[in-house]
């Protein structure tokens, strides 16, 4: 995408959910109705600081019926690179802000026999847009959501009232764990399980599944890398012909856009490709942190996903 | 372009079709250069100049109200030319709302559309349509809603939902098609539905057009051209109905190549649907005969070209074998040797 393709949206409510997470109303700053979605989409916000620009994906927590406004929680995070403190800290009611229109990279697999959901924390967003969609459905799901303590559990009261039965929590602070075995075991043939939280949770549910016997195209997760901090180093861009200087605590997309250079991006978070770029030249390592590239593609070091991913290097240069 | 219908030429039995000078002067010819290779010809499509068949989402043209009574005819006499999958509503009237929306921002003399809620009310004025429903609500439509809508716009649709990192063809109506079965392709995955396909797969055109699309953004659609041949002004050349019209191949000659044959381009379109994340290909059908190509000198020099020096796996594909060489020989006359200027503008 690029910001030509951006909605301008206000802030009309912001409520602190717990003590790390707001919860943001964002209306269309037209008044008008904001572009339908399908629960799990995301959006990415665009924020303009003092210094510079933070681009960062949240998903979308209301219900895609409700199109007067778009709702999203957002986790303070202790080593912000700035996106969620401008949030936490910049943004009040009243707020215009820039958001592209919604991508769905975790949708629900629309001919599961049953939906198996897996939140850890803040990883409960994209679920309460997708109940949202299964309510009324005849398909079944069960909802599984773990967090610290009590006080940690966002958007818990909206979905004891909507769930019910459906909903299991589970408080770290009281020595409650999910049972994975016992769980992802026992399963009718065409369950597709979700999982959306911190990266250890992901790995348990997907290395669970895969040794319960899941095919891999049943297992579903999402996780939104924020950029990792690094060492601060050079790149050189081929077409453009210029050289980019990577802070520590700016990406190399962010970095590259600093410079005037677009590069096509979707997730910002090292999950959907979009910003794959050729690595032509490079004497030194890259550091690859997104999900997208396989191992061996990582180790190859041809191709690089600029969003959150960096290089320890004397020399790099891109194909842009 | 503003339309003044035709409504009673025909696309079968007598084929009264043809196009008028303003149908011809923006017909999208598919051939920017004087030769021909496949390539993935993916642009945004946004809208282009005012007056060409992609100034608008959906071009409504001369032949609206004809395409709408052939499509009718299709369908009564093979209903299976329109299908749906149960878990595919959703993207169905994602499909609704796309073409109403547009048919109606674009076109506001003859389609409007008005939303109170859920509670729409639809006219279509070409076609003497006034529907009010519900929407969402799938028995406050005559039909299904991809069915009541497609009967309502010029070319086929297929939707196509996502999952599993590929796209399955998984309803669709399709009765203008160059060849190829919705009820055969139902179910199919992205590299299956174009399996037939020559060359193509070794360039690995449809590893990178897949990749494009399963990151096809919702507000920003995308467009391509192809193209083929078909004897006579025929719309439904669907395998189905092979013996009808493939033994037209073997009645063309150099001498009446220029009103048989039909140089076929589809204007395909690919929208991201908002709320069941599928994609909605729309395979819009225009056609043109060779006497009628022939009346823009450049067109008739390029055409001759490219059909001259296809690759002959291509002819083969595109079902020319019997009839290029006529062809060619039809359009010799026109090409003096005079190089053409690069685009497809008429001149």
């Amino acid at each position: 995408m690029n910001d030509a393709q951006t909605l301008a949206v206000e802030v009309t409510a912001i409520e602190q959910v717990t003590p790390l997470i707001k919860h943001f109303k964002l209306g269309s700053a037209d008044g008008g109705a904001l572009p339908a979605f399908s629960g799990g989409s995301h959006i990415i916000v665009v924020m303009r600081g003092a210094l510079r620009m933070h681009r960062n994906p949240y998903s979308l927590l209301s219900s895609p019926r409700d199109l007067d406004h778009y709702e999203i929680g957002v986790r303070r995070m202790e080593e912000s690179r700035g996106g969620s403190h401008f949030m936490h800290d910049r943004v009040h009611v009243g707020s215009r802000l820039e958001i592209a229109h919604p991508v769905n990279l975790f949708g629900l697999d629309k001919i599961a026999r049953k939906h198996v959901l897996i939140a850890g924390g803040i990883g409960i967003t994209p679920f309460l847009a997708q109940i949202e969609d299964l309510h009324g459905a005849a398909v079944p799901y069960e909802l599984h959501y773990s967090v610290r303590s009590p006080e940690h559990a966002a958007f818990l009261s909206r979905l004891r009232e909507r769930e019910g039965e459906r909903l299991k929590m589970y408080y770290d602070s009281e020595g409650q764990a999910i049972d994975f075995d016992g769980l992802l075991s026992n399963q009718p043939l065409g369950t597709h399980v979700y999982v959306c939280g911190p990266a250890g949770l992901i790995d348990r549910v997907v290395a669970t599944a895969k040794a319960c016997g899941w095919p891999g195209s049943h297992i579903h997760w999402e996780q939104f890398s924020a950029p990792p901090v690094g060492d601060a180093f050079e790149v050189f861009l081929a077409r453009a012909k210029l050289t980019v200087h990577v802070p520590p605590d700016q990406s190399l997309l962010e970095s590259i856009e600093a410079a005037g250079v677009e590069v096509p991006y979707l997730c910002r978070g090292g999950v959907c490709g979009f910003c794959q770029t050729r690595v032509l030249e490079l004497d030194g390592e890259l550091v690859h942190n997104d999900h997208f590239l396989s191992d061996a593609d990582k180790a190859q070091g041809k191709n690089i996903m600029p969003c959150v991913s960096r290089a320890r290097c004397k020399h790099l240069v891109l194909d842009l | 372009m503003k339309a003044i219908f035709k409504p009673h030429e025909t696309f079968r039995d007598d084929f009264s079709f043809c196009n008028s000078g303003q149908a011809i002067r923006r017909f999208p010819l598919p051939f920017p250069e004087d030769e021909y290779m496949y390539s993935v010809n993916i642009e945004p499509h946004v809208s282009g100049p005012k007056g060409s068949v992609v100034e608008f989402a959906f071009d409504v043209d001369e032949h609206y109200v004809a395409e709408c009574r052939e499509r009718e005819l299709v369908l009564a006499a093979e209903p299976l030319r329109f299908q749906a999958l149960p878990h595919m509503l959703s993207a169905q009237w994602d499909c609704l709302e796309l073409i109403m929306e547009s048919l109606a921002r674009d076109y506001p003399a003859h389609f409007s559309l008005a939303k109170l809620g859920n509670r729409w009310h639809w006219i279509n004025r070409p076609l003497g349509l006034d529907q009010q429903f519900i929407f969402g609500d799938v028995d406050t439509l005559p039909r299904q809603p991809l069915d009541y809508i497609g009967r309502q716009a010029q070319g086929d649709f297929v939707v196509m939902d996502q999952r599993e990192n590929d796209l399955w063809t998984e309803a669709g109506v399709v009765t203008t098609q160059a060849d190829w079965s919705l009820d055969f392709d139902m179910g199919m995955t992205f590299k299956e539905w174009h399996g037939p396909v020559p060359l193509a797969h070794e360039m690995q055109v449809f590893d990178r057009a897949l990749k494009y699309l399963l990151n096809l953004r919702l507000g920003q659609p995308v467009r391509r051209l192809n193209w083929t041949m078909t004897i006579h002004p025929r719309l439904d050349t669907s395998p189905e109905n092979y013996p009808k019209w493939g033994p037209d191949r073997t009645t063309v000659t150099a001498q009446n190549a220029g009103d048989l044959v039909h140089l076929r381009v589809e204007l395909q379109g690919l929208w991201r649907l908002p709320r069941s994340n599928a994609i909605v290909f729309g395979i819009r059908c225009y056609l043109i005969s060779m006497r009628e190509l022939a009346t823009v000198p450049k067109w008739a020099r390029r055409v001759h070209r490219v059909l001259k020096n296809l690759h002959p796996a291509l002819v083969d594909y595109k079902g020319l074998t019997r009839y290029r060489d006529a062809v060619v020989e039809w359009l010799a006359p026109y090409d003096d040797g005079t190089p053409t200027t690069p685009g497809t503008a008429p001149e």
